[in-house]
């Protein structure tokens, strides 16, 4: 007995031995600094931009109300929950289109002939692996008034006069669909070339129609990826700083922008600090559910 | 099924949604490379071919600077991260369940998970503070903070590669009485050279890439190249941000074939 207990020891010490280096950059430069993030939001901004250490709630109060210049009194900041709203509202689009067009994207690739397969998998990876800005200064070069699509439609007669889509939700929406449709499709594709193509036949030998084998046969089998996809799309979207920047000019801000305009111009730390917890805990949230749903998926099938 | 050209895998109308996304994948980027080699100043007015731009941006101080920051940083942040990712997912993978598992797994993934700007803010205030401490302002910073995002990608394809590595080869080496460090030198190791190769890769490109935790930790005169980048797309845009896109995309574009051939070739 004594010879498995110190067997074990042995093994719980070794993987913290080997982990640890790694451990430990982690805990200095990425999840320790939450932790000032954390004490800093219950602090008072400085005069100069920085905190002064005297607790305050502000920080908090901050996200959701303003204080009225002249009377105190508190009132709901509809600057702040519009810019909420545009963040959510455009990281859901964001999502549900990547879906719609990297499904049938994926399933694309999946069943093409191996050779095939590889080259359609190589030129999905390229942009996956090329630098996001790059991405969102080329789709710019596409919509902005003097673009592609303008210059194109104005030479077509179609268009008088080019149409502005730069610096609107809409480039926005347009810029992270393009930036972020490849974190959609990689596990999508991995989900469904481990899919059985047989369970296809049985379903149509069993009279299933195209739509019920889609719904009952496919989309539950390839449900894992689904979900990683729909998470690596969301959470960027939701945190996205590059795109809404470069694309959506100074008034479409997305909470990335908002945060950083607070410990820029807005020289209010607090309320970046707080505003910086908030995203990250409704990300966490987000994470937490999807986990949920996937552990729940994989029970019900294994 | 009577037809006999029926094939149950295809989905009508989802080749053409396929083929139209690949065209929209790559239109802009074709767009933006087309507009590097243009001879006029503007993006806008297409003026004839040139390769007045690439001169341009190849005779820029502040372009070569920040290239070779670039490079400093992603070379020495791939290496350590994939150093002491190799060793982490040596230790948590191929054991029997251990206390402290889920934290050690949690803390590793923690990077993928918590938003950029999140942990870009986190930064900025806390070097801000050991910078005060110390007075120390070098690239330390932007290569810690690089080291640290970039393990859980330098640890994944590793972590992969271990898992789906045949155990019964390393039991045969200490069969033959090798000693621990011989079997993972001997054996272990080179097993598992593809999967540090794809790390250590995956971890230079995503270097490479970042531009918000950068712009946040950057003390002055310490662009890399997708921050100087982005401050050059706050004024007015020549051609030359093009050229050293397409040049940064010709980069990617070699590593990444040279590593689709280099995985082909050992299976």
């Amino acid at each position: 007995m004594s010879l498995e207990d110190d067997a074990r020891a042995r093994n719980v010490r070794s993987a913290w031995a080997l982990s640890a280096p790694a451990l430990l950059i982690l805990l200095l430069a990425a999840a320790g600094p939450l932790l000032i993030v954390a004490v800093y939001s219950f602090l008072s901004p400085g005069k100069y931009g920085n905190v002064e250490w005297v607790f305050s709630l502000d920080g908090w109060r901050g996200i959701l109300f303003t204080k009225d210049i002249f009377d105190d009194t508190l009132k709901l900041a509809d600057a702040h929950l519009t810019i909420f709203w545009r963040s959510v509202k455009l990281s859901l689009l964001t999502t549900g289109i990547t879906f719609l067009v990297g499904f049938p994207t994926a399933w694309f690739i999946a069943t093409r002939p191996p050779r095939a397969r590889a080259f359609w998998l190589f030129l999905i990876t390229i942009p996956f692996w090329t630098n996001l800005l790059i991405r969102t200064f080329a789709i710019n070069e596409v919509i902005r008034n003097e673009g592609l699509f303008n210059t194109v439609m104005i030479k077509l007669g179609l268009f008088d006069t080019p149409l502005r889509i730069i610096n609107t939700d809409a480039a926005v929406l347009m810029g992270m669909t393009y930036v972020y449709l490849p974190l959609m499709v990689l596990p999508l594709f991995a989900a469904i070339d481990r899919f059985d193509m047989r369970l296809l036949e049985a379903g149509y030998d069993l009279y299933a129609s195209r739509w019920q084998v889609l719904r009952r046969v496919i989309l539950p089998i390839v449900k894992p990826g689904i979900i990683a996809g729909s998470i690596l799309v969301f959470v960027p979207s939701l945190g996205a700083y590059v795109t809404p920047r470069v694309l959506g000019g100074g008034k479409n801000m997305m909470i990335g922008n908002f945060i950083e305009l607070q410990f820029g111009q807005g020289r209010n730390w607090p309320l970046g600090a707080a505003l910086s917890m908030t995203l990250l805990i409704v990300v966490m949230a987000a994470l937490l559910i999807y986990v949920r749903a996937a552990n729940k998926g994989g029970n019900g099938h294994g | 099924m009577a037809d006999a050209s029926f094939q149950p895998s295809r989905i009508p109308g989802f080749a053409t949604v396929a083929v139209l996304a690949f065209v929209c994948l790559y239109l802009p980027i074709f767009t933006l490379v087309a507009y590097a080699f243009n001879a006029g100043t503007s993006i806008a007015v297409w003026e004839g071919v040139s390769l007045h731009w690439f001169a341009r941006a190849w005779e820029n101080e502040a372009v070569k600077s920040a290239t070779l920051r670039s490079l400093l940083i992603a070379t020495t942040a791939s290496a350590v991260s994939t150093a002491v990712a190799t060793l982490a997912a040596l230790g948590t993978t191929r054991r029997a369940a251990y206390h402290g598992q889920t934290f050690i797994y949690v803390l590793i993934n923690q990077p993928l998970m918590v938003p950029e700007i999140v942990t870009a803010v986190a930064l900025m205030i806390f070097f801000g503070v050991i910078k005060q401490w110390t007075g120390y302002q070098g690239l330390g910073y932007l290569i810690l903070a690089h080291t640290a995002f970039c393990i859980p990608f330098a640890y994944l394809p590793i972590r992969a590669r271990l898992e789906g590595m045949d155990l019964s080869l390393e039991t045969a080496a200490s069969d033959l009485y090798a000693s621990n460090w011989q079997t993972f030198r001997h054996v272990t190791l080179p097993l598992l050279a593809p999967g540090i190769l794809a790390g250590a890769m995956l971890a230079f490109v995503i270097s490479l890439d970042d531009v918000v935790i950068t712009e946040f930790v950057k003390s002055g005169g310490q662009d890399t190249l997708p921050t100087y980048m982005l401050g050059q797309m706050r004024r007015a845009i020549t051609p030359e941000v093009n050229a050293i896109s397409t040049g940064l995309l010709g980069l990617t574009v070699i590593l990444l074939t040279a590593f689709f051939l280099l995985t082909r070739k050992k299976g």
